[in-house]
């Protein structure tokens, strides 16, 4: 192949496959159904094995540490909305314990509980998605994906009647929740809970045991405990390792330690343990939602602080077990309003750090499917 | 500040780590242990294969612009011990900008090193694969610094509003 064919990453102009021994560059993205985003992956290809991957990111990057850097705590919780556009309640909680352990801010009981029921609903809606897509790359087209969203737009519009919002909620606020749920938030939430266990079982049936499911998924993507943890991986991509760590057990925040639930993990760390890792936090998320519903509190739903808080010199480092993994703040403080600096530990990007190593060597179909039970998010990603 | 709850204190850390490795360690603080940049890869290596601290996952890796000098702030944790520890990494100025990569202990630092460099322009030194992460080869300076607007060849789209000149407003 020519340089100039390979720089423009496209295929040599014969389009002859590579028999004798040169790779050929296969341009995945940037828009493709299997990258979920604006993602590109430039593959060199011999036949239909992998020998190299090269991811290409950056499309969404909208400069969002540094633009946070110009901006009071309070006014950055809308960046975590777009970063994690999938999780958008995981970020705002992120960011707000961060904020509010910088600042010394306590927050009432029922606000705890509140952020509690909506970041459960949100890895809901969140696995659905997930899992929906990774189902869609495995083949079955849009169905699945479909069953799925059913309960995913439930629970936006649950997020809509409470704040108005349904992808970039903007719910928490440093102190507390921005609104108390709504009167017909409750009926609603609670015919939602009493569903759930039931659809994840007709998913589990409809999708677990077919064949063409399991021949794409069994052993395809396998990824050690050790490398796992190696490559810094978190979330249900490290728990389908067979490592039970969950940041909800292992660092509770927002009194998780007060709910009784279970870390689901898998023992192969194949891309079909991934997702029913995802499927059974499901259900397990359903009864924390349950437990917190019986336990909500009367009470204020949010600690009055000014709008500018000023924390003393110093920095902090807050984490909750987004969907996807470990959501990360790390601010530091120099006394003035807005962060010195504001870093967002990505859990969509580190997940990646193994992406090339499991591809290699592969075959391209199976690379797809292992990309898509990685549960990226390109929005956070990029920042 | 209040450190995380199962955060490690700095000198407990400071103290294995200079009994180990002598000359590893440059600052100490309650919440964190500098590392020598020299011994960084040797201090962190030791820290994950030590019994007692057991750091198997580099949770977080990003730099901060202190001005004379970058920082980088590497979070790690033990999952079986469920421990953290915070270590860091200084350049000697703002124009030696290199640390050495931690790739080799933790796979994890392959991309976030990348962003690092790329957003922050500290030089991971023996990074595999250290190129730009989000933005394009040739673009001119790292965002992320806190001379940013400075830099030569950068034209930023439209014109500040007054309101928003750094120290105006915010600071």
């Amino acid at each position: 192949m020519s340089g100039r064919a390979m720089d423009a990453g496209l295929p040599p102009a014969d389009g002859a496959p590579a028999s004798d021994g040169e790779p050929y560059i296969l341009n995945i993205g940037p828009q493709h159904p299997s990258t979920h985003g604006v993602f590109r992956l430039r593959v060199s290809m011999d036949g239909e094995r992998i020998v190299d991957m090269d991811m290409i990111v950056g499309y969404l990057h909208r400069s969002m540490e540094k633009l946070a850097e110009e901006r009071t705590y309070t006014q950055n919780i809308p960046f975590t909305d777009r970063a994690d556009y999938l999780a958008a309640m995981s970020g705002n909680l992120g960011l707000c314990l961060a904020a509010e352990r910088l600042c010394g801010v306590e927050v009432p009981e029922r606000a705890s509980v509140l952020r509690v029921i909506f970041a459960e609903l949100q890895r809901i809606a969140s696995h659905a998605m997930g899992n929906g897509t990774l189902v869609s790359d495995a083949g079955a087209w849009q169905t699945p994906l479909l069953y799925m969203f059913r309960e995913r737009e439930r629970i936006l519009d649950l997020f809509e009647m409470t704040c108005g919002a349904r992808l970039t909620t903007n719910y928490m606020r440093i102190g507390g929740v921005a609104f108390d749920p709504p009167e017909e938030f409750f009926p609603k939430i609670e015919s939602l809970v009493d569903d759930l266990p039931e659809r994840v079982d007709e998913y589990v049936e409809l999708l677990a045991e077919n064949e063409i499911f399991l021949a794409r998924t069994r052993g395809v993507g396998v990824i050690s405990a050790a490398d796992a943890i190696n490559g810094s991986l978190t979330g249900p991509q490290l728990r389908g390792s067979g490592v039970p760590w969950d940041l909800r057990k292992a660092e509770p925040y927002s009194g998780y330690e007060r709910y009784d639930f279970e870390i689901p993990v898998g023992s192969a760390g194949d891309v079909y343990d991934r997702f029913m890792v995802r499927m059974e936090e499901v259900r397990q998320s359903t009864r924390i939602i349950r437990q917190a519903l019986d336990a909500l509190p009367p009470g204020p739903h949010k600690t009055e602080v000014p709008l500018a808080l000023r924390p003393e010199p110093g920095e902090v480092y807050g984490r909750v077990e987004g969907p996807r993994g470990e959501v990360g703040f790390y601010l530091v403080a120099d006394g003035g309003p807005a962060p010195y600096r504001f870093h967002l530990r990505a859990p969509s990007l580190i997940n990646l750090s193994l992406l090339r190593s499991l591809a290699v060597g592969a075959s391209l179909p199976d690379a797809v499917v292992t990309l898509g039970s990685l549960d990226i998010v390109v929005g956070e990603i990029d920042r | 500040m209040p450190p995380g709850p199962r955060q490690l204190d700095g000198e407990r850390v400071a103290a294995a780590l200079e009994a180990a490795l002598p000359g590893s360690v440059e600052e100490v603080h309650p919440e964190w242990v500098v590392a020598s940049p020299a011994r960084l890869v040797e201090a962190l290596g030791w820290l994950r294969d030590s019994s007692e601290f057991d750091a198997a996952q580099l949770s977080n890796l990003c730099a901060v612009d202190y001005h004379s000098y970058f920082e980088v702030v590497y979070h790690l944790q033990s999952l079986d011990l469920n421990h953290q520890l915070v270590v860091k990494a200084r350049t000697t100025s703002r124009e030696d900008v290199s640390v050495p990569s931690v790739c080799s202990v933790y796979r994890g630092a392959l991309l976030q090193e990348r962003e690092a460099y790329d957003l922050m322009g500290v030089r991971f030194e023996g990074h595999p694969d250290l190129r730009r992460l989000f933005l394009w080869e040739g673009y001119p300076g790292h965002p992320l610094r806190k001379d940013f607007l400075q830099v030569e060849g950068h034209h930023p789209g439209l014109p500040r509003f007054p309101f928003e000149e750094p120290g105006v407003q915010s600071r």
